[in-house]
């Protein structure tokens, strides 16, 4: 009865196993095999998943994401200066500062930004990470200004004075680049709500021949003179812009202006090529590291060993499948939580064996290899509960804000813990199933 | 534990020479807890130190360290640069070497740092209470939670001492990977210890000789099992020393130091340690005719 049992387990893990393998290789693989008269040469597509779970679409593209240190680009950390907003507010004012960033970096064309608050004592920061942008400088320009658009008169007293009106960048619709058709030079053209529309046909009905100035960031870029009265709610700020000025003025415009100020405090750019050579280098060590552990097991227990090592292969594939799956961004950190955890779901299996050889001489095999299992598994359940304690701490997913929110530190928490929960079900369930149909009693 | 006297000797040598070395050469910090700036660029051709030199002072950075690495590969240090300081000095390097590449930049504030070493204090404050409070509860007592909680503050000062004199010696520099390597080192000794502790639980349900002789019994019969474990973690963390990539070799260092210090520390200080907490105990009362 056992047997079967086990024997049916062993099927489900390997149906599982070959579902991990299929997610973990990698997109397209190159195949080519010239013997005598059979010339294959093309690749093997693995397929996206795509499916439908109970009318929810589920899919994703598969492929491993990497952090920033693996794939470059660049990490940047803004405090806000909330030294003019009632404390009670202070916490709303930086998340809008968060929804405009997040605004801004989504229209400057980033994949995958991330953008997050952190709060310590009193210090209030945006964190902003943006994989494969080079050009930081003008993606700290962008986040950072302040893009506070409004429009003035010009009030006749003894001298000409700004005076500022009702009419700001909050009635704007929306922005977006045009070209003069007379000078062909990019202008920016605005489109206002409906109060907006309203208020700027008074403000120009008003202002019928005097300048109607443009004022953006406390400075005037454009001071048109109204015409006439401009009713349907455009207009157009025209200055000496480049086209790309232009571009992110837009881009800022349509996003809103910050309601704070922010300034940087922290940064790092990593280069693609720099990540590449560490991942490469780091990974061929893994592998290395990860046969002599192999070869160690085979040496040191036999026939048990090689059965651990199965366990540990499954164990790898599955990990990485559920990397791809999450999906769980790989940093170098990362790396070696995941190198870390293999030596803890061996360790599963070690505990197991030596449990097992001093069992086998009281015990007939099949009891021992039970009893083994039973014993262990007490140590392993106390012992891997302590490691998930830290690896919570680390990984602070409640984002307590008086721990790590971010970081390297955070990546290879999870990679760890992960790696804890697939040992646990590797060492336990896989070995032990393996070891029940394929352990048998020498007659002697 | 006939030896116990000598287990606490040579933990006493480790942890005296760590305070030592901590005490007066303390820790070589990085930027990550200091606030500055590291770049790394990488030139086509033959560029002097003096010409980077004068590239920085120009934009007002007088603070200059300058590491030339293979493939006129620079690393450089800094007070925290501004931003335009920063533009100045990419703008003034194009004239030095059209084609120079900037690998990596990194600035930290001043005010990071500080808040870097709180953050940590607290983590290892809050996953040691975890622990402290889950081995008591498991094992049912106290002892058992503080004699663990000691030998991985045992662990982690070995650590922190280990990694004084490689700064005051190679100048290695310790960052926000160590911080992660110091904490994974406090669950890997709890690892280890928790496996001995075990052992003597179970011994101790059919077995009613005095702890010290389960424990002694406990610890031969774990033996095997802890150094093989530790082997195979060991074979990982030796490979990633030597082959992985630059950035993550003092953090598998760091790794490496904490995981043979956790395999000492299980049988020799933890168990010696709840040994001598159970001397403390209180006489049990017996009540003779």
């Amino acid at each position: 009865m056992r047997i079967e049992k086990a024997l049916r387990n062993i099927i489900i893990v390997i149906l599982l196993t070959v579902v991990c393998l299929v997610i973990s290789v990698p997109k397209r693989i190159p195949v080519k095999i010239t013997y005598k008269f059979i010339h294959v040469d093309g690749q093997i597509i693995r397929p996206d998943l795509d499916i439908r779970i109970f009318g929810k679409d589920l899919k994703r593209d598969l492929d491993m994401s990497l952090g920033l240190d693996l794939a470059g680009g660049s990490y940047l950390v803004f405090e806000a200066d909330t030294s003019k907003v009632a404390s009670d507010m202070k916490m709303t004012s930086v998340e809008g500062v968060r929804d405009i960033i997040e605004r801004r970096v989504n229209l400057f064309g980033v994949s995958e930004p991330t953008v997050r608050t952190s709060s310590f004592k009193d210090k209030l920061r945006v964190i902003i990470e943006l994989p494969g942008i080079k050009d930081t400088n003008s993606a700290i320009d962008l986040i950072g200004k302040t893009a506070q658009l409004e429009f003035a008169q010009v009030s006749e007293g003894s001298e000409q004075n700004l005076e500022p009106t009702d009419l700001t960048g909050a009635d704007l619709r929306g922005a977006r680049v045009e070209f003069d058709g007379q000078t062909s030079k990019p202008i920016v053209a605005l489109t206002f709500t409906d109060d907006g529309a309203r208020k700027f046909e008074e403000l120009t009905a008003k202002n019928i021949g005097k300048p109607l100035p443009i004022i953006l960031d406390n400075s005037v870029v454009s001071a048109p003179v109204v015409q006439d009265r401009i009713s349907g709610g455009s207009a157009v700020i025209s200055g000496s812009f480049s086209t790309e000025e232009a571009k992110n003025l837009a881009i800022q415009l349509n996003a809103g202006a910050l309601p704070v100020p922010i300034h940087l405090v922290e940064q790092q750019t990593i280069q693609a090529s720099l990540g590449t050579d560490s991942v490469a280098k780091s990974v061929q060590a893994g592998l290395i590291g990860l046969l002599m552990v192999l070869f160690f097991m085979i040496l040191m227990y036999g026939k048990l060993g090689l059965i651990a090592d199965f366990a540990l292969v499954i164990f790898s594939l599955i990990t990485l499948a559920i990397y791809k799956l999450i999906p769980v961004t790989l940093t170098l950190p990362g790396i070696a939580g995941f190198l870390l955890s293999v030596g803890m779901a061996v360790d599963s299996n070690i505990l197991i064996f030596e449990r097992f050889k001093e069992e086998i001489r009281v015990r007939p095999l099949a009891d021992a290899l039970e009893v083994s299992f039973g014993r262990a598994w007490d140590s392993i359940r106390d012992a891997n509960i302590a490691t998930l304690a830290t690896s919570f701490v680390l990984a602070n997913p409640l984002d307590w804000k008086f721990l790590h929110v971010s970081g390297p530190v955070r990546g290879f928490a999870i990679t760890l813990a992960l790696g804890v929960f697939v040992s646990l079900f590797t060492g336990i369930f896989v070995s032990r199933n393996l070891l029940r149909v394929l352990l048998k009693e020498r007659k002697s | 534990m006939k030896y116990k006297s000598i287990y606490f000797s040579i933990s006493g040598f480790f942890l005296l020479t760590s305070i030592l070395s901590l005490v007066f050469w303390r820790l070589k910090l990085g930027i990550d807890f200091t606030g500055g700036s590291v770049v790394n660029y990488s030139f086509s051709k033959d560029v002097g130190k003096d010409a980077l030199t004068g590239v920085f002072k120009n934009a007002g950075v007088s603070d200059v360290s300058i590491n030339s690495s293979a493939n006129h590969q620079f690393t450089i240090k800094t007070e925290a640069l501004s931003q335009r300081q920063k533009v100045q000095v990419g703008a003034d390097l194009k004239n030095v070497d059209t084609n120079y590449q900037e690998l990596s930049y990194e600035v930290v504030g001043p005010a990071i740092g500080p808040e870097l070493i709180q953050k940590t204090i607290y983590a290892v404050i809050f996953s040691t209470s975890i622990i402290l409070l889950w081995v008591a509860y498991q094992f049912k007592n106290i002892k058992y939670g503080l004699a663990a909680v000691l030998a991985m503050l045992h662990d982690s000062l070995v650590l922190l001492g280990s990694f004084s004199l490689l700064g005051h010696f190679l100048s290695v520099e310790i960052d926000f990977l160590f911080v992660t390597a110091m904490l994974t080192i406090l669950s890997f000794s709890v690892h280890d210890t928790i496996v001995v502790f075990d052992r003597i639980r179970e011994v101790s349900k059919r077995d009613y000789r005095n702890l010290s002789e389960i424990a002694d019994g406990a610890v031969t019969q774990t033996m095997t099992r802890s150094l093989n474990n530790s082997f195979t973690i060991i074979f990982m963390l030796v490979a990633l020393v030597l082959l992985g990539g630059q950035s993550i070799r003092w953090f598998a260092v760091a790794l490496l130091i904490g995981t043979v210090s956790g395999t000492y520390s299980s049988p020799f200080v933890a168990i010696p340690l709840l040994l001598t907490f159970d001397k403390f105990k209180k006489p049990k009362i017996v009540i003779s005719k």
